[in-house]
């Protein structure tokens, strides 16, 4: 298996040995091995939920520092559309893109221009390409591993253009590259993120062989500086903006809404895109022809490293993006077919490279074994007591019997035996 | 030579919806375990649930058997009856005999038997009016 870099990291320090993010995780990806907890790295998929549980705040994301934009001569940030939930529907935006810049950042980039673009492509996509159906976003990262890993029979499915925030990373440095002539390398490109699984997927990115982002920076250690420093905004600029359709992709159901598909399924939280994932491997949703799963509650707005309430940063975003405003926020970046043409010709949307099952769940690679070794699971699972109350430090009595035959735990850590 | 089997056997109640698709999710588990072929599990998982949709909707109720070898998955659905009049109509597609408020519910398209020798490799079905019905189905893994 090769190397699989994830931003999920556990602070050992921090960790008592709980089992909360145990017992939580979508993919029984932890255990808990001589009171610390521990990711087994193949099966993580970046949701973050053990983030969002953890009381010790042991759990956290690798993201970047500041300081990492002294690695450019020119450097953008391109804030994830969850941004907009985190202020007051009432907040100009254009002031928080100038806080934003006295980071020290060149220039702003809205990741919601990006998904207007998609929202394009992919309602051209639906009508005009026979994909099998329902076809499925793949926009929440975390959701396109968890298929890599429990649904691989369903990877073709999986609509084919990278996600908001590639697109918006290739287009800004494009756009930096052109205007000013820096050399592709000069320009830094940084990604202002709601989860952990966006941040994997610019270390180790699916569809494409490198991401165009140079690092990711967590909104929420972000997000007391913005504010400060947009007290000393002096000027203000007008930046580009996205559509208020683009703006809705922030929550679920918005990415369905702005293709206009009369026949889609939104779900947001693990749990949920797990069940409707099951039913589509089924066959049961054949009529369906759009899925929308996000691996957060209310969708990116519930990114465990943002700062506001979900659900109220789901209700700025619902206001933002049905309410006409006053100003019609519209960028000229995307409005133009040729732009989109170019965007397209210079492939900046579709993915290059193909994506892999995952058979991270097989016990073994001769099925001869694999069944014998599945036999002796069920041997061992009619000893053990069957509460799966996690004191051996895996979350089921299943994955303690599998862990035995995989060699990982004794029986004798079970505290009934 | 000696072949390890996995015999796996699910009781399926007569109208009980809300458990239906608990056998074929359960496989599917099962199969991804082996390191079957995801294309395959999906076919499996197919012909199952049908064959549990039309043990809930049809029948008195009855069991599922799963064998896994390393050659062959083998379903095998078993019901109390009522049995089946006109074999040859019921695996027509669109042919259905289920209720109007089974219908109301989106099951009952009359796919199931036909999907059921679609997606698998052998096909057997025996049942007449009064009389039990079983169906028979293997999906080979080589």
């Amino acid at each position: 298996m090769g190397k699989y870099i994830h931003s999920v990291l556990l602070n050992e320090d921090k960790c008592i040995g709980c089992t909360h993010c145990m017992r939580r995780c979508p993919t029984e990806a932890i255990r808990v091995r001589n009171k610390k907890a521990h990711i087994i790295k193949e099966r993580c998929v970046d949701c973050g939920e053990c983030i969002r549980v953890c009381p010790s705040h042991a759990q956290d994301s690798i993201t970047d520092s500041l300081d990492k934009l002294k690695e450019f001569k020119y450097n953008i940030a391109i804030p994830g559309i969850t941004l907009y939930g985190q202020f007051s529907s009432k907040t100009d935006m254009n002031k928080v893109y100038e806080g934003i810049k006295m980071l020290g950042f060149d220039d702003v980039f809205d990741e919601g221009i990006a998904a207007d673009i998609l929202s394009v492509t992919i309602k051209d996509m639906i009508k005009n390409n026979n994909l099998p159906k329902p076809i499925i976003s793949s926009f929440c990262p975390a959701v396109l591993r968890l298929i890599q890993v429990r649904f691989s029979s369903l990877i073709d499915n999986i609509i084919t253009v990278e996600s908001a925030m590639e697109v918006a990373g290739r287009i800004a440095k494009d756009m930096a590259m052109k205007k000013y002539g820096y050399k592709k390398e000069e320009v830094g490109v940084f990604y202002l993120t709601p989860c952990p699984a966006k941040v994997t997927s610019i270390k180790n990115p699916i569809g494409i062989k490198d991401s165009s982002l140079d690092g990711a920076i967590a909104i929420n250690k972000i997000y007391g500086e913005i504010v400060k420093k947009m007290k000393d905004v002096e000027s203000i600029c007008e930046y580009e903006r996205a559509t208020p359709n683009g703006i809705g992709w922030a929550r679920v159901g918005g990415q369905s809404y702005s293709i206009d598909v009369d026949n889609y399924i939104a779900v947001d939280g693990i749990e949920n895109v797990i069940n409707i994932l099951e039913e589509i491997e089924l066959g049961k949703l054949d009529g369906v022809v759009f899925f929308e799963g996000l691996a957060c509650i209310g969708g990116c707005v519930g990114g465990p490293l943002n700062v506001e309430n979900p659900f109220i940063a789901k209700s700025i975003i619902r206001e933002l993006s049905t309410k006409a405003t006053e100003k019609e926020y519209k960028s000229s970046i995307y409005t133009e077919d040729e732009h989109i043409d170019y965007y397209l010709k210079n492939e900046f949307i579709n993915w290059t490279e193909n994506i892999e099952p995952k058979g991270i769940l097989t016990l073994d690679d001769d099925i001869q074994k694999a069944i014998e070794k599945f036999e002796k699971i069920e041997e061992i699972l009619d000893f053990l007591p069957g509460l799966d109350c996690g004191s051996c430090g895996a979350p089921t009595c299943r994955a303690l019997a599998e862990d035995v035959v995989r060699g990982f735990a004794n029986v004798e850590d079970c505290i009934f035996k | 030579m000696s072949h390890s089997l996995i015999k796996l056997e699910y009781e399926i109640l007569e109208n009980d919806f809300s458990r239906a698709g608990e056998a074929s999710s359960n496989m599917k588990k099962m199969l991804t375990h082996l390191g079957i072929n995801s294309k395959i599990i999906r076919k499996a998982a197919i012909v199952t649930y049908e064959a549990e949709m039309n043990i809930v909707i049809h029948s008195k109720g009855g069991k599922i058997f799963v064998t896994v070898s390393p050659e062959c998955i083998e379903i095998v659905a078993k019901d109390k009856g009522p049995g089946i009049k006109d074999l040859d109509l019921a695996m027509q597609e669109g042919y259905s005999t289920a209720p109007n408020d089974v219908r109301e519910l989106g099951f009952g398209a009359g796919m199931g038997l036909p999907n059921m020798r679609k997606f698998c490799d052998d096909f057997e079905i025996l049942s007449s009016e009064g009389n039990e019905t079983c169906v028979n189905m293997k999906i080979y893994l080589k």
